[in-house]
């Protein structure tokens, strides 16, 4: 077993390589080396922590000591004082406003969070296949293996009440069964890891961090519904990720836990890694279909949906990264125990990066049904600076735009749908008042106008027309018809766009247009925006 | 390292084996705790020799849960190396002028058969043990 008597674990997770994570770990190497300290200390990168905003964060165990932002320079001190002293280093631990903590988890970031999907990421070195079995890794497998039926498999997805985090929240175990009910001789699970929302990083931040329970999940579902063949399909700028899954999936082939006769069951199961390519319609299902047979990455039209006509037309089981995630320990534990988390409408948690104008920045993980509120202003710390709460925008650009009345509404999933919103792709983007909301949609449009397939007309067109009044609002010379207009185009695109894309480009413009329609108004005819952000709408510019 | 597994046992035997190798990241507070002083005065008459005999030897002997971590100069400093052994429940012991030898009979006395290993116990100058 291992003699080192420390662990010194340290985040190499995508946000923090912004922040010369790299140069620490190689500093902290090379120190331990010099001082002669490489018998009674390891040295793991793990994945992300969370707490993005204190990065990069190094937890030095048995002590649980964290250390938060540092950087090369504070190795040296680091190594004297408390590798070769047992002293803390004072001004390295955790401040947030009056809040000092030697351990983040005792901080109020980390006490209103769960962590079912995040439960190894920071803990474990990805890299390392026994660290995720050590931590329960593949025992939902071993378990379906050994002693569940396929049926008794989706019925129990089904009866835990998971629902898709990718976007659409449609009950997993339905979707699972419509796929094994399906008839063909090949059946696929595909993992859909394109993560092109932006202000999203969850998807990442979880392979980077525990690959293996991605493997895992792949694996039984491939069990449930008759495949034996799995592809994850992973955005291209997701180097790290891709780099860690190979990885991964090389080690459980090593360790049989993927391939023939998995653990002497009779059941295969292999798992092929692609790339995608750079565009953000390819994480909708379809078009990622299409793109992983190697066509233009353009959405198909549904029906036949993918469960019965999938890759290559077989039927094909299409998850999300966070729902895979969530199925080992649903097997583990039992659907009930997963029922105990959340809201009983919508169980679970969900992972969220938190973004925008918020103290703590990073990566969250909350039970269903906290309340907005309690994500900003306990878990969030609240707006910085001595501004003010004005919106937050859940689930991505495509989510809908909240207001401060809707502060103490519970986050899930039918509660989002009440106020025209969703759960979306787990982005959630808080904005101060010093921000307009005309300019913001400005913002908005300008990507969907750039990111549009062009294959149907309603979402090609309708982009590009609604950002052409948006620009005409902000400009100071729109209209009330101006705004009319979007109203129309927008309900015209939900209705008739061919894929989600399009259908939920609505989404913000109409939340905007409901919760900050004041704002909208002022703009109007040569008036004025109150924030001095559209500079043109001030000094009248057309 | 690497095997392809073939049973639940074998899974079940590689889950044990990497769970041990984990242990010190585990929430251990309540287990027994070994800490080495190590001020200069500690450093400079061996305390981290001391410290991975204890290590080395608490491994040998199969004590998982026995956390081992430093603290400073307790102000003996001519009875460093010393270390102080919490058990949970358990009044707390100090040891003084050790070496790797004493250390690891600590472990096999102390932490392994639960009786103080009376013959390092520190002494005060009053012939008092510390407590």
């Amino acid at each position: 077993m291992s003699m080192h008597r420390s662990h010194i674990l340290i985040c190499s997770g995508s946000n923090c390589s912004h922040r010369q994570s790299r140069a620490v770990r190689s500093r902290l190497r090379q120190a331990i080396t010099e001082t002669g300290l490489e018998r009674e200390f390891k040295v793991i990168e793990t994945g992300c922590f969370g707490l993005c905003q204190q990065g990069p964060i190094m937890v030095i165990y048995p002590e649980g000591v964290h250390y938060c932002r540092v950087q090369a320079d504070d190795i040296d001190e680091i190594v004297q004082t408390h590798l070769q002293k047992g002293r803390v280093v004072t001004r390295l631990l955790f401040k947030s406003g009056t809040e000092q903590s030697v351990e983040l988890p005792k901080t109020a970031f980390y006490q209103k969070q769960k962590r079912v999907v995040l439960r190894n990421v920071g803990l474990i070195d990805p890299e390392n296949i026994e660290e995720s079995l050590a931590r329960d890794g593949y025992q939902g497998l071993a378990k379906v293996l050994d002693t569940l039926s396929p049926e008794a498999v989706i019925a129990e997805v089904t009866n835990s009440g998971l629902q898709g985090r990718g976007g659409a929240g449609f009950p997993a175990g339905r979707k699972w069964e419509f796929t094994r009910k399906a008839p063909g001789d090949q059946k696929y699970v595909v993992c859909n890891a394109d993560e092109g929302e932006p202000g999203t990083s969850k998807d990442r931040l979880i392979l980077e961090g525990d690959p293996h329970t991605i493997i895992e999940g792949m694996a039984i579902a491939g069990y449930a519904v008759g495949a034996t063949k799995g592809f994850i399909y992973i955005r291209g700028e997701y180097q790290l990720s891709l780099q860690r899954f190979r990885q991964a999936v090389a080690q459980a082939k090593e360790y049989g836990l993927l391939g023939q006769d998995i653990l002497g069951s009779g059941f295969h199961f292999d798992i092929e890694v692609r790339s995608g390519a750079g565009a953000y319609v390819c994480g909708e299902e379809t078009a990622l279909l299409n793109s992983l047979e190697g066509k233009r990455g353009e959405p198909r039209y549904k029906p036949p949906f993918p469960a019965n006509f999938g890759l290559w037309g077989k039927p094909t089981l299409i998850n999300n990264v966070e729902t895979l995630a969530n199925i080992g320990p649903i097997l583990i534990h039992g659907a009930d125990w997963y029922r105990s988390i959340g809201s009983p409408e919508c169980p679970g948690t969900k992972v969220f990066t938190l973004s925008g104008n918020i103290a703590n920045r990073g990566l969250i993980e909350v039970p269903m049904g906290i309340t907005l509120r309690e994500i900003v202003e306990d878990i969030g710390g609240g707006i910085p600076n001595g501004r003010h709460f004005k919106m937050a925008q859940t689930g991505g650009t495509s989510g809908g735009c909240l207001a401060v009345q809707h502060l103490d509404l519970p986050v899930d999933i039918p509660h989002l749908a009440e106020v025209g919103s969703s759960l979306g792709s787990g982005a959630l983007l808080v904005v101060d008042d010093s921000h307009c909301m005309v300019d913001l949609a400005r913002v908005f449009l300008k990507f969907f106008a750039h990111e549009s397939c062009g294959q149907c007309t309603p979402c090609r067109e309708g982009t590009t027309l609604l950002k052409r009044l948006v620009d005409k609002i902000a400009s100071g010379s729109g209209t009330a018809a101006d705004i009319k207009a979007m109203r129309r185009l927008s309900t015209t695109m939900q209705m008739t766009s061919l894929c989600g894309l399009g259908q939920t480009v609505p989404t913000p413009v109409l939340t905007m247009l409901a919760y900050f329609n004041d704002e909208f108004m002022e703009h109007l005819d040569g008036g004025a925006c109150a924030t001095g952000v559209c500079r043109a709408a001030v000094k009248g510019v057309v | 390292m690497g095997q392809s597994m073939k049973s639940m046992q074998e899974l079940e035997a590689i889950r044990e084996r990497a769970r041990k190798a984990m242990q010190v990241r585990q929430n251990q507070e309540g287990g027994p705790v070994i800490s080495v002083a190590m001020g200069t005065c500690g450093i400079a008459k061996g305390a981290r020799d001391v410290m991975m005999a204890l290590v080395d030897e608490a491994a040998k002997r199969g004590l998982d849960s026995v956390v081992v971590t430093q603290s400073g100069c307790a102000g003996y400093c001519e009875h460093e190396p010393m270390i102080k052994v919490q058990l949970p429940h358990q009044d707390a012991v100090y040891y003084g002028s050790l070496d790797e030898r004493k250390a690891r009979d600590v472990v096999a006395r102390h932490l392994v058969q639960g009786e103080i290993a009376n013959d390092y116990v520190l002494q005060l100058p009053g012939g008092e043990p510390l407590a």
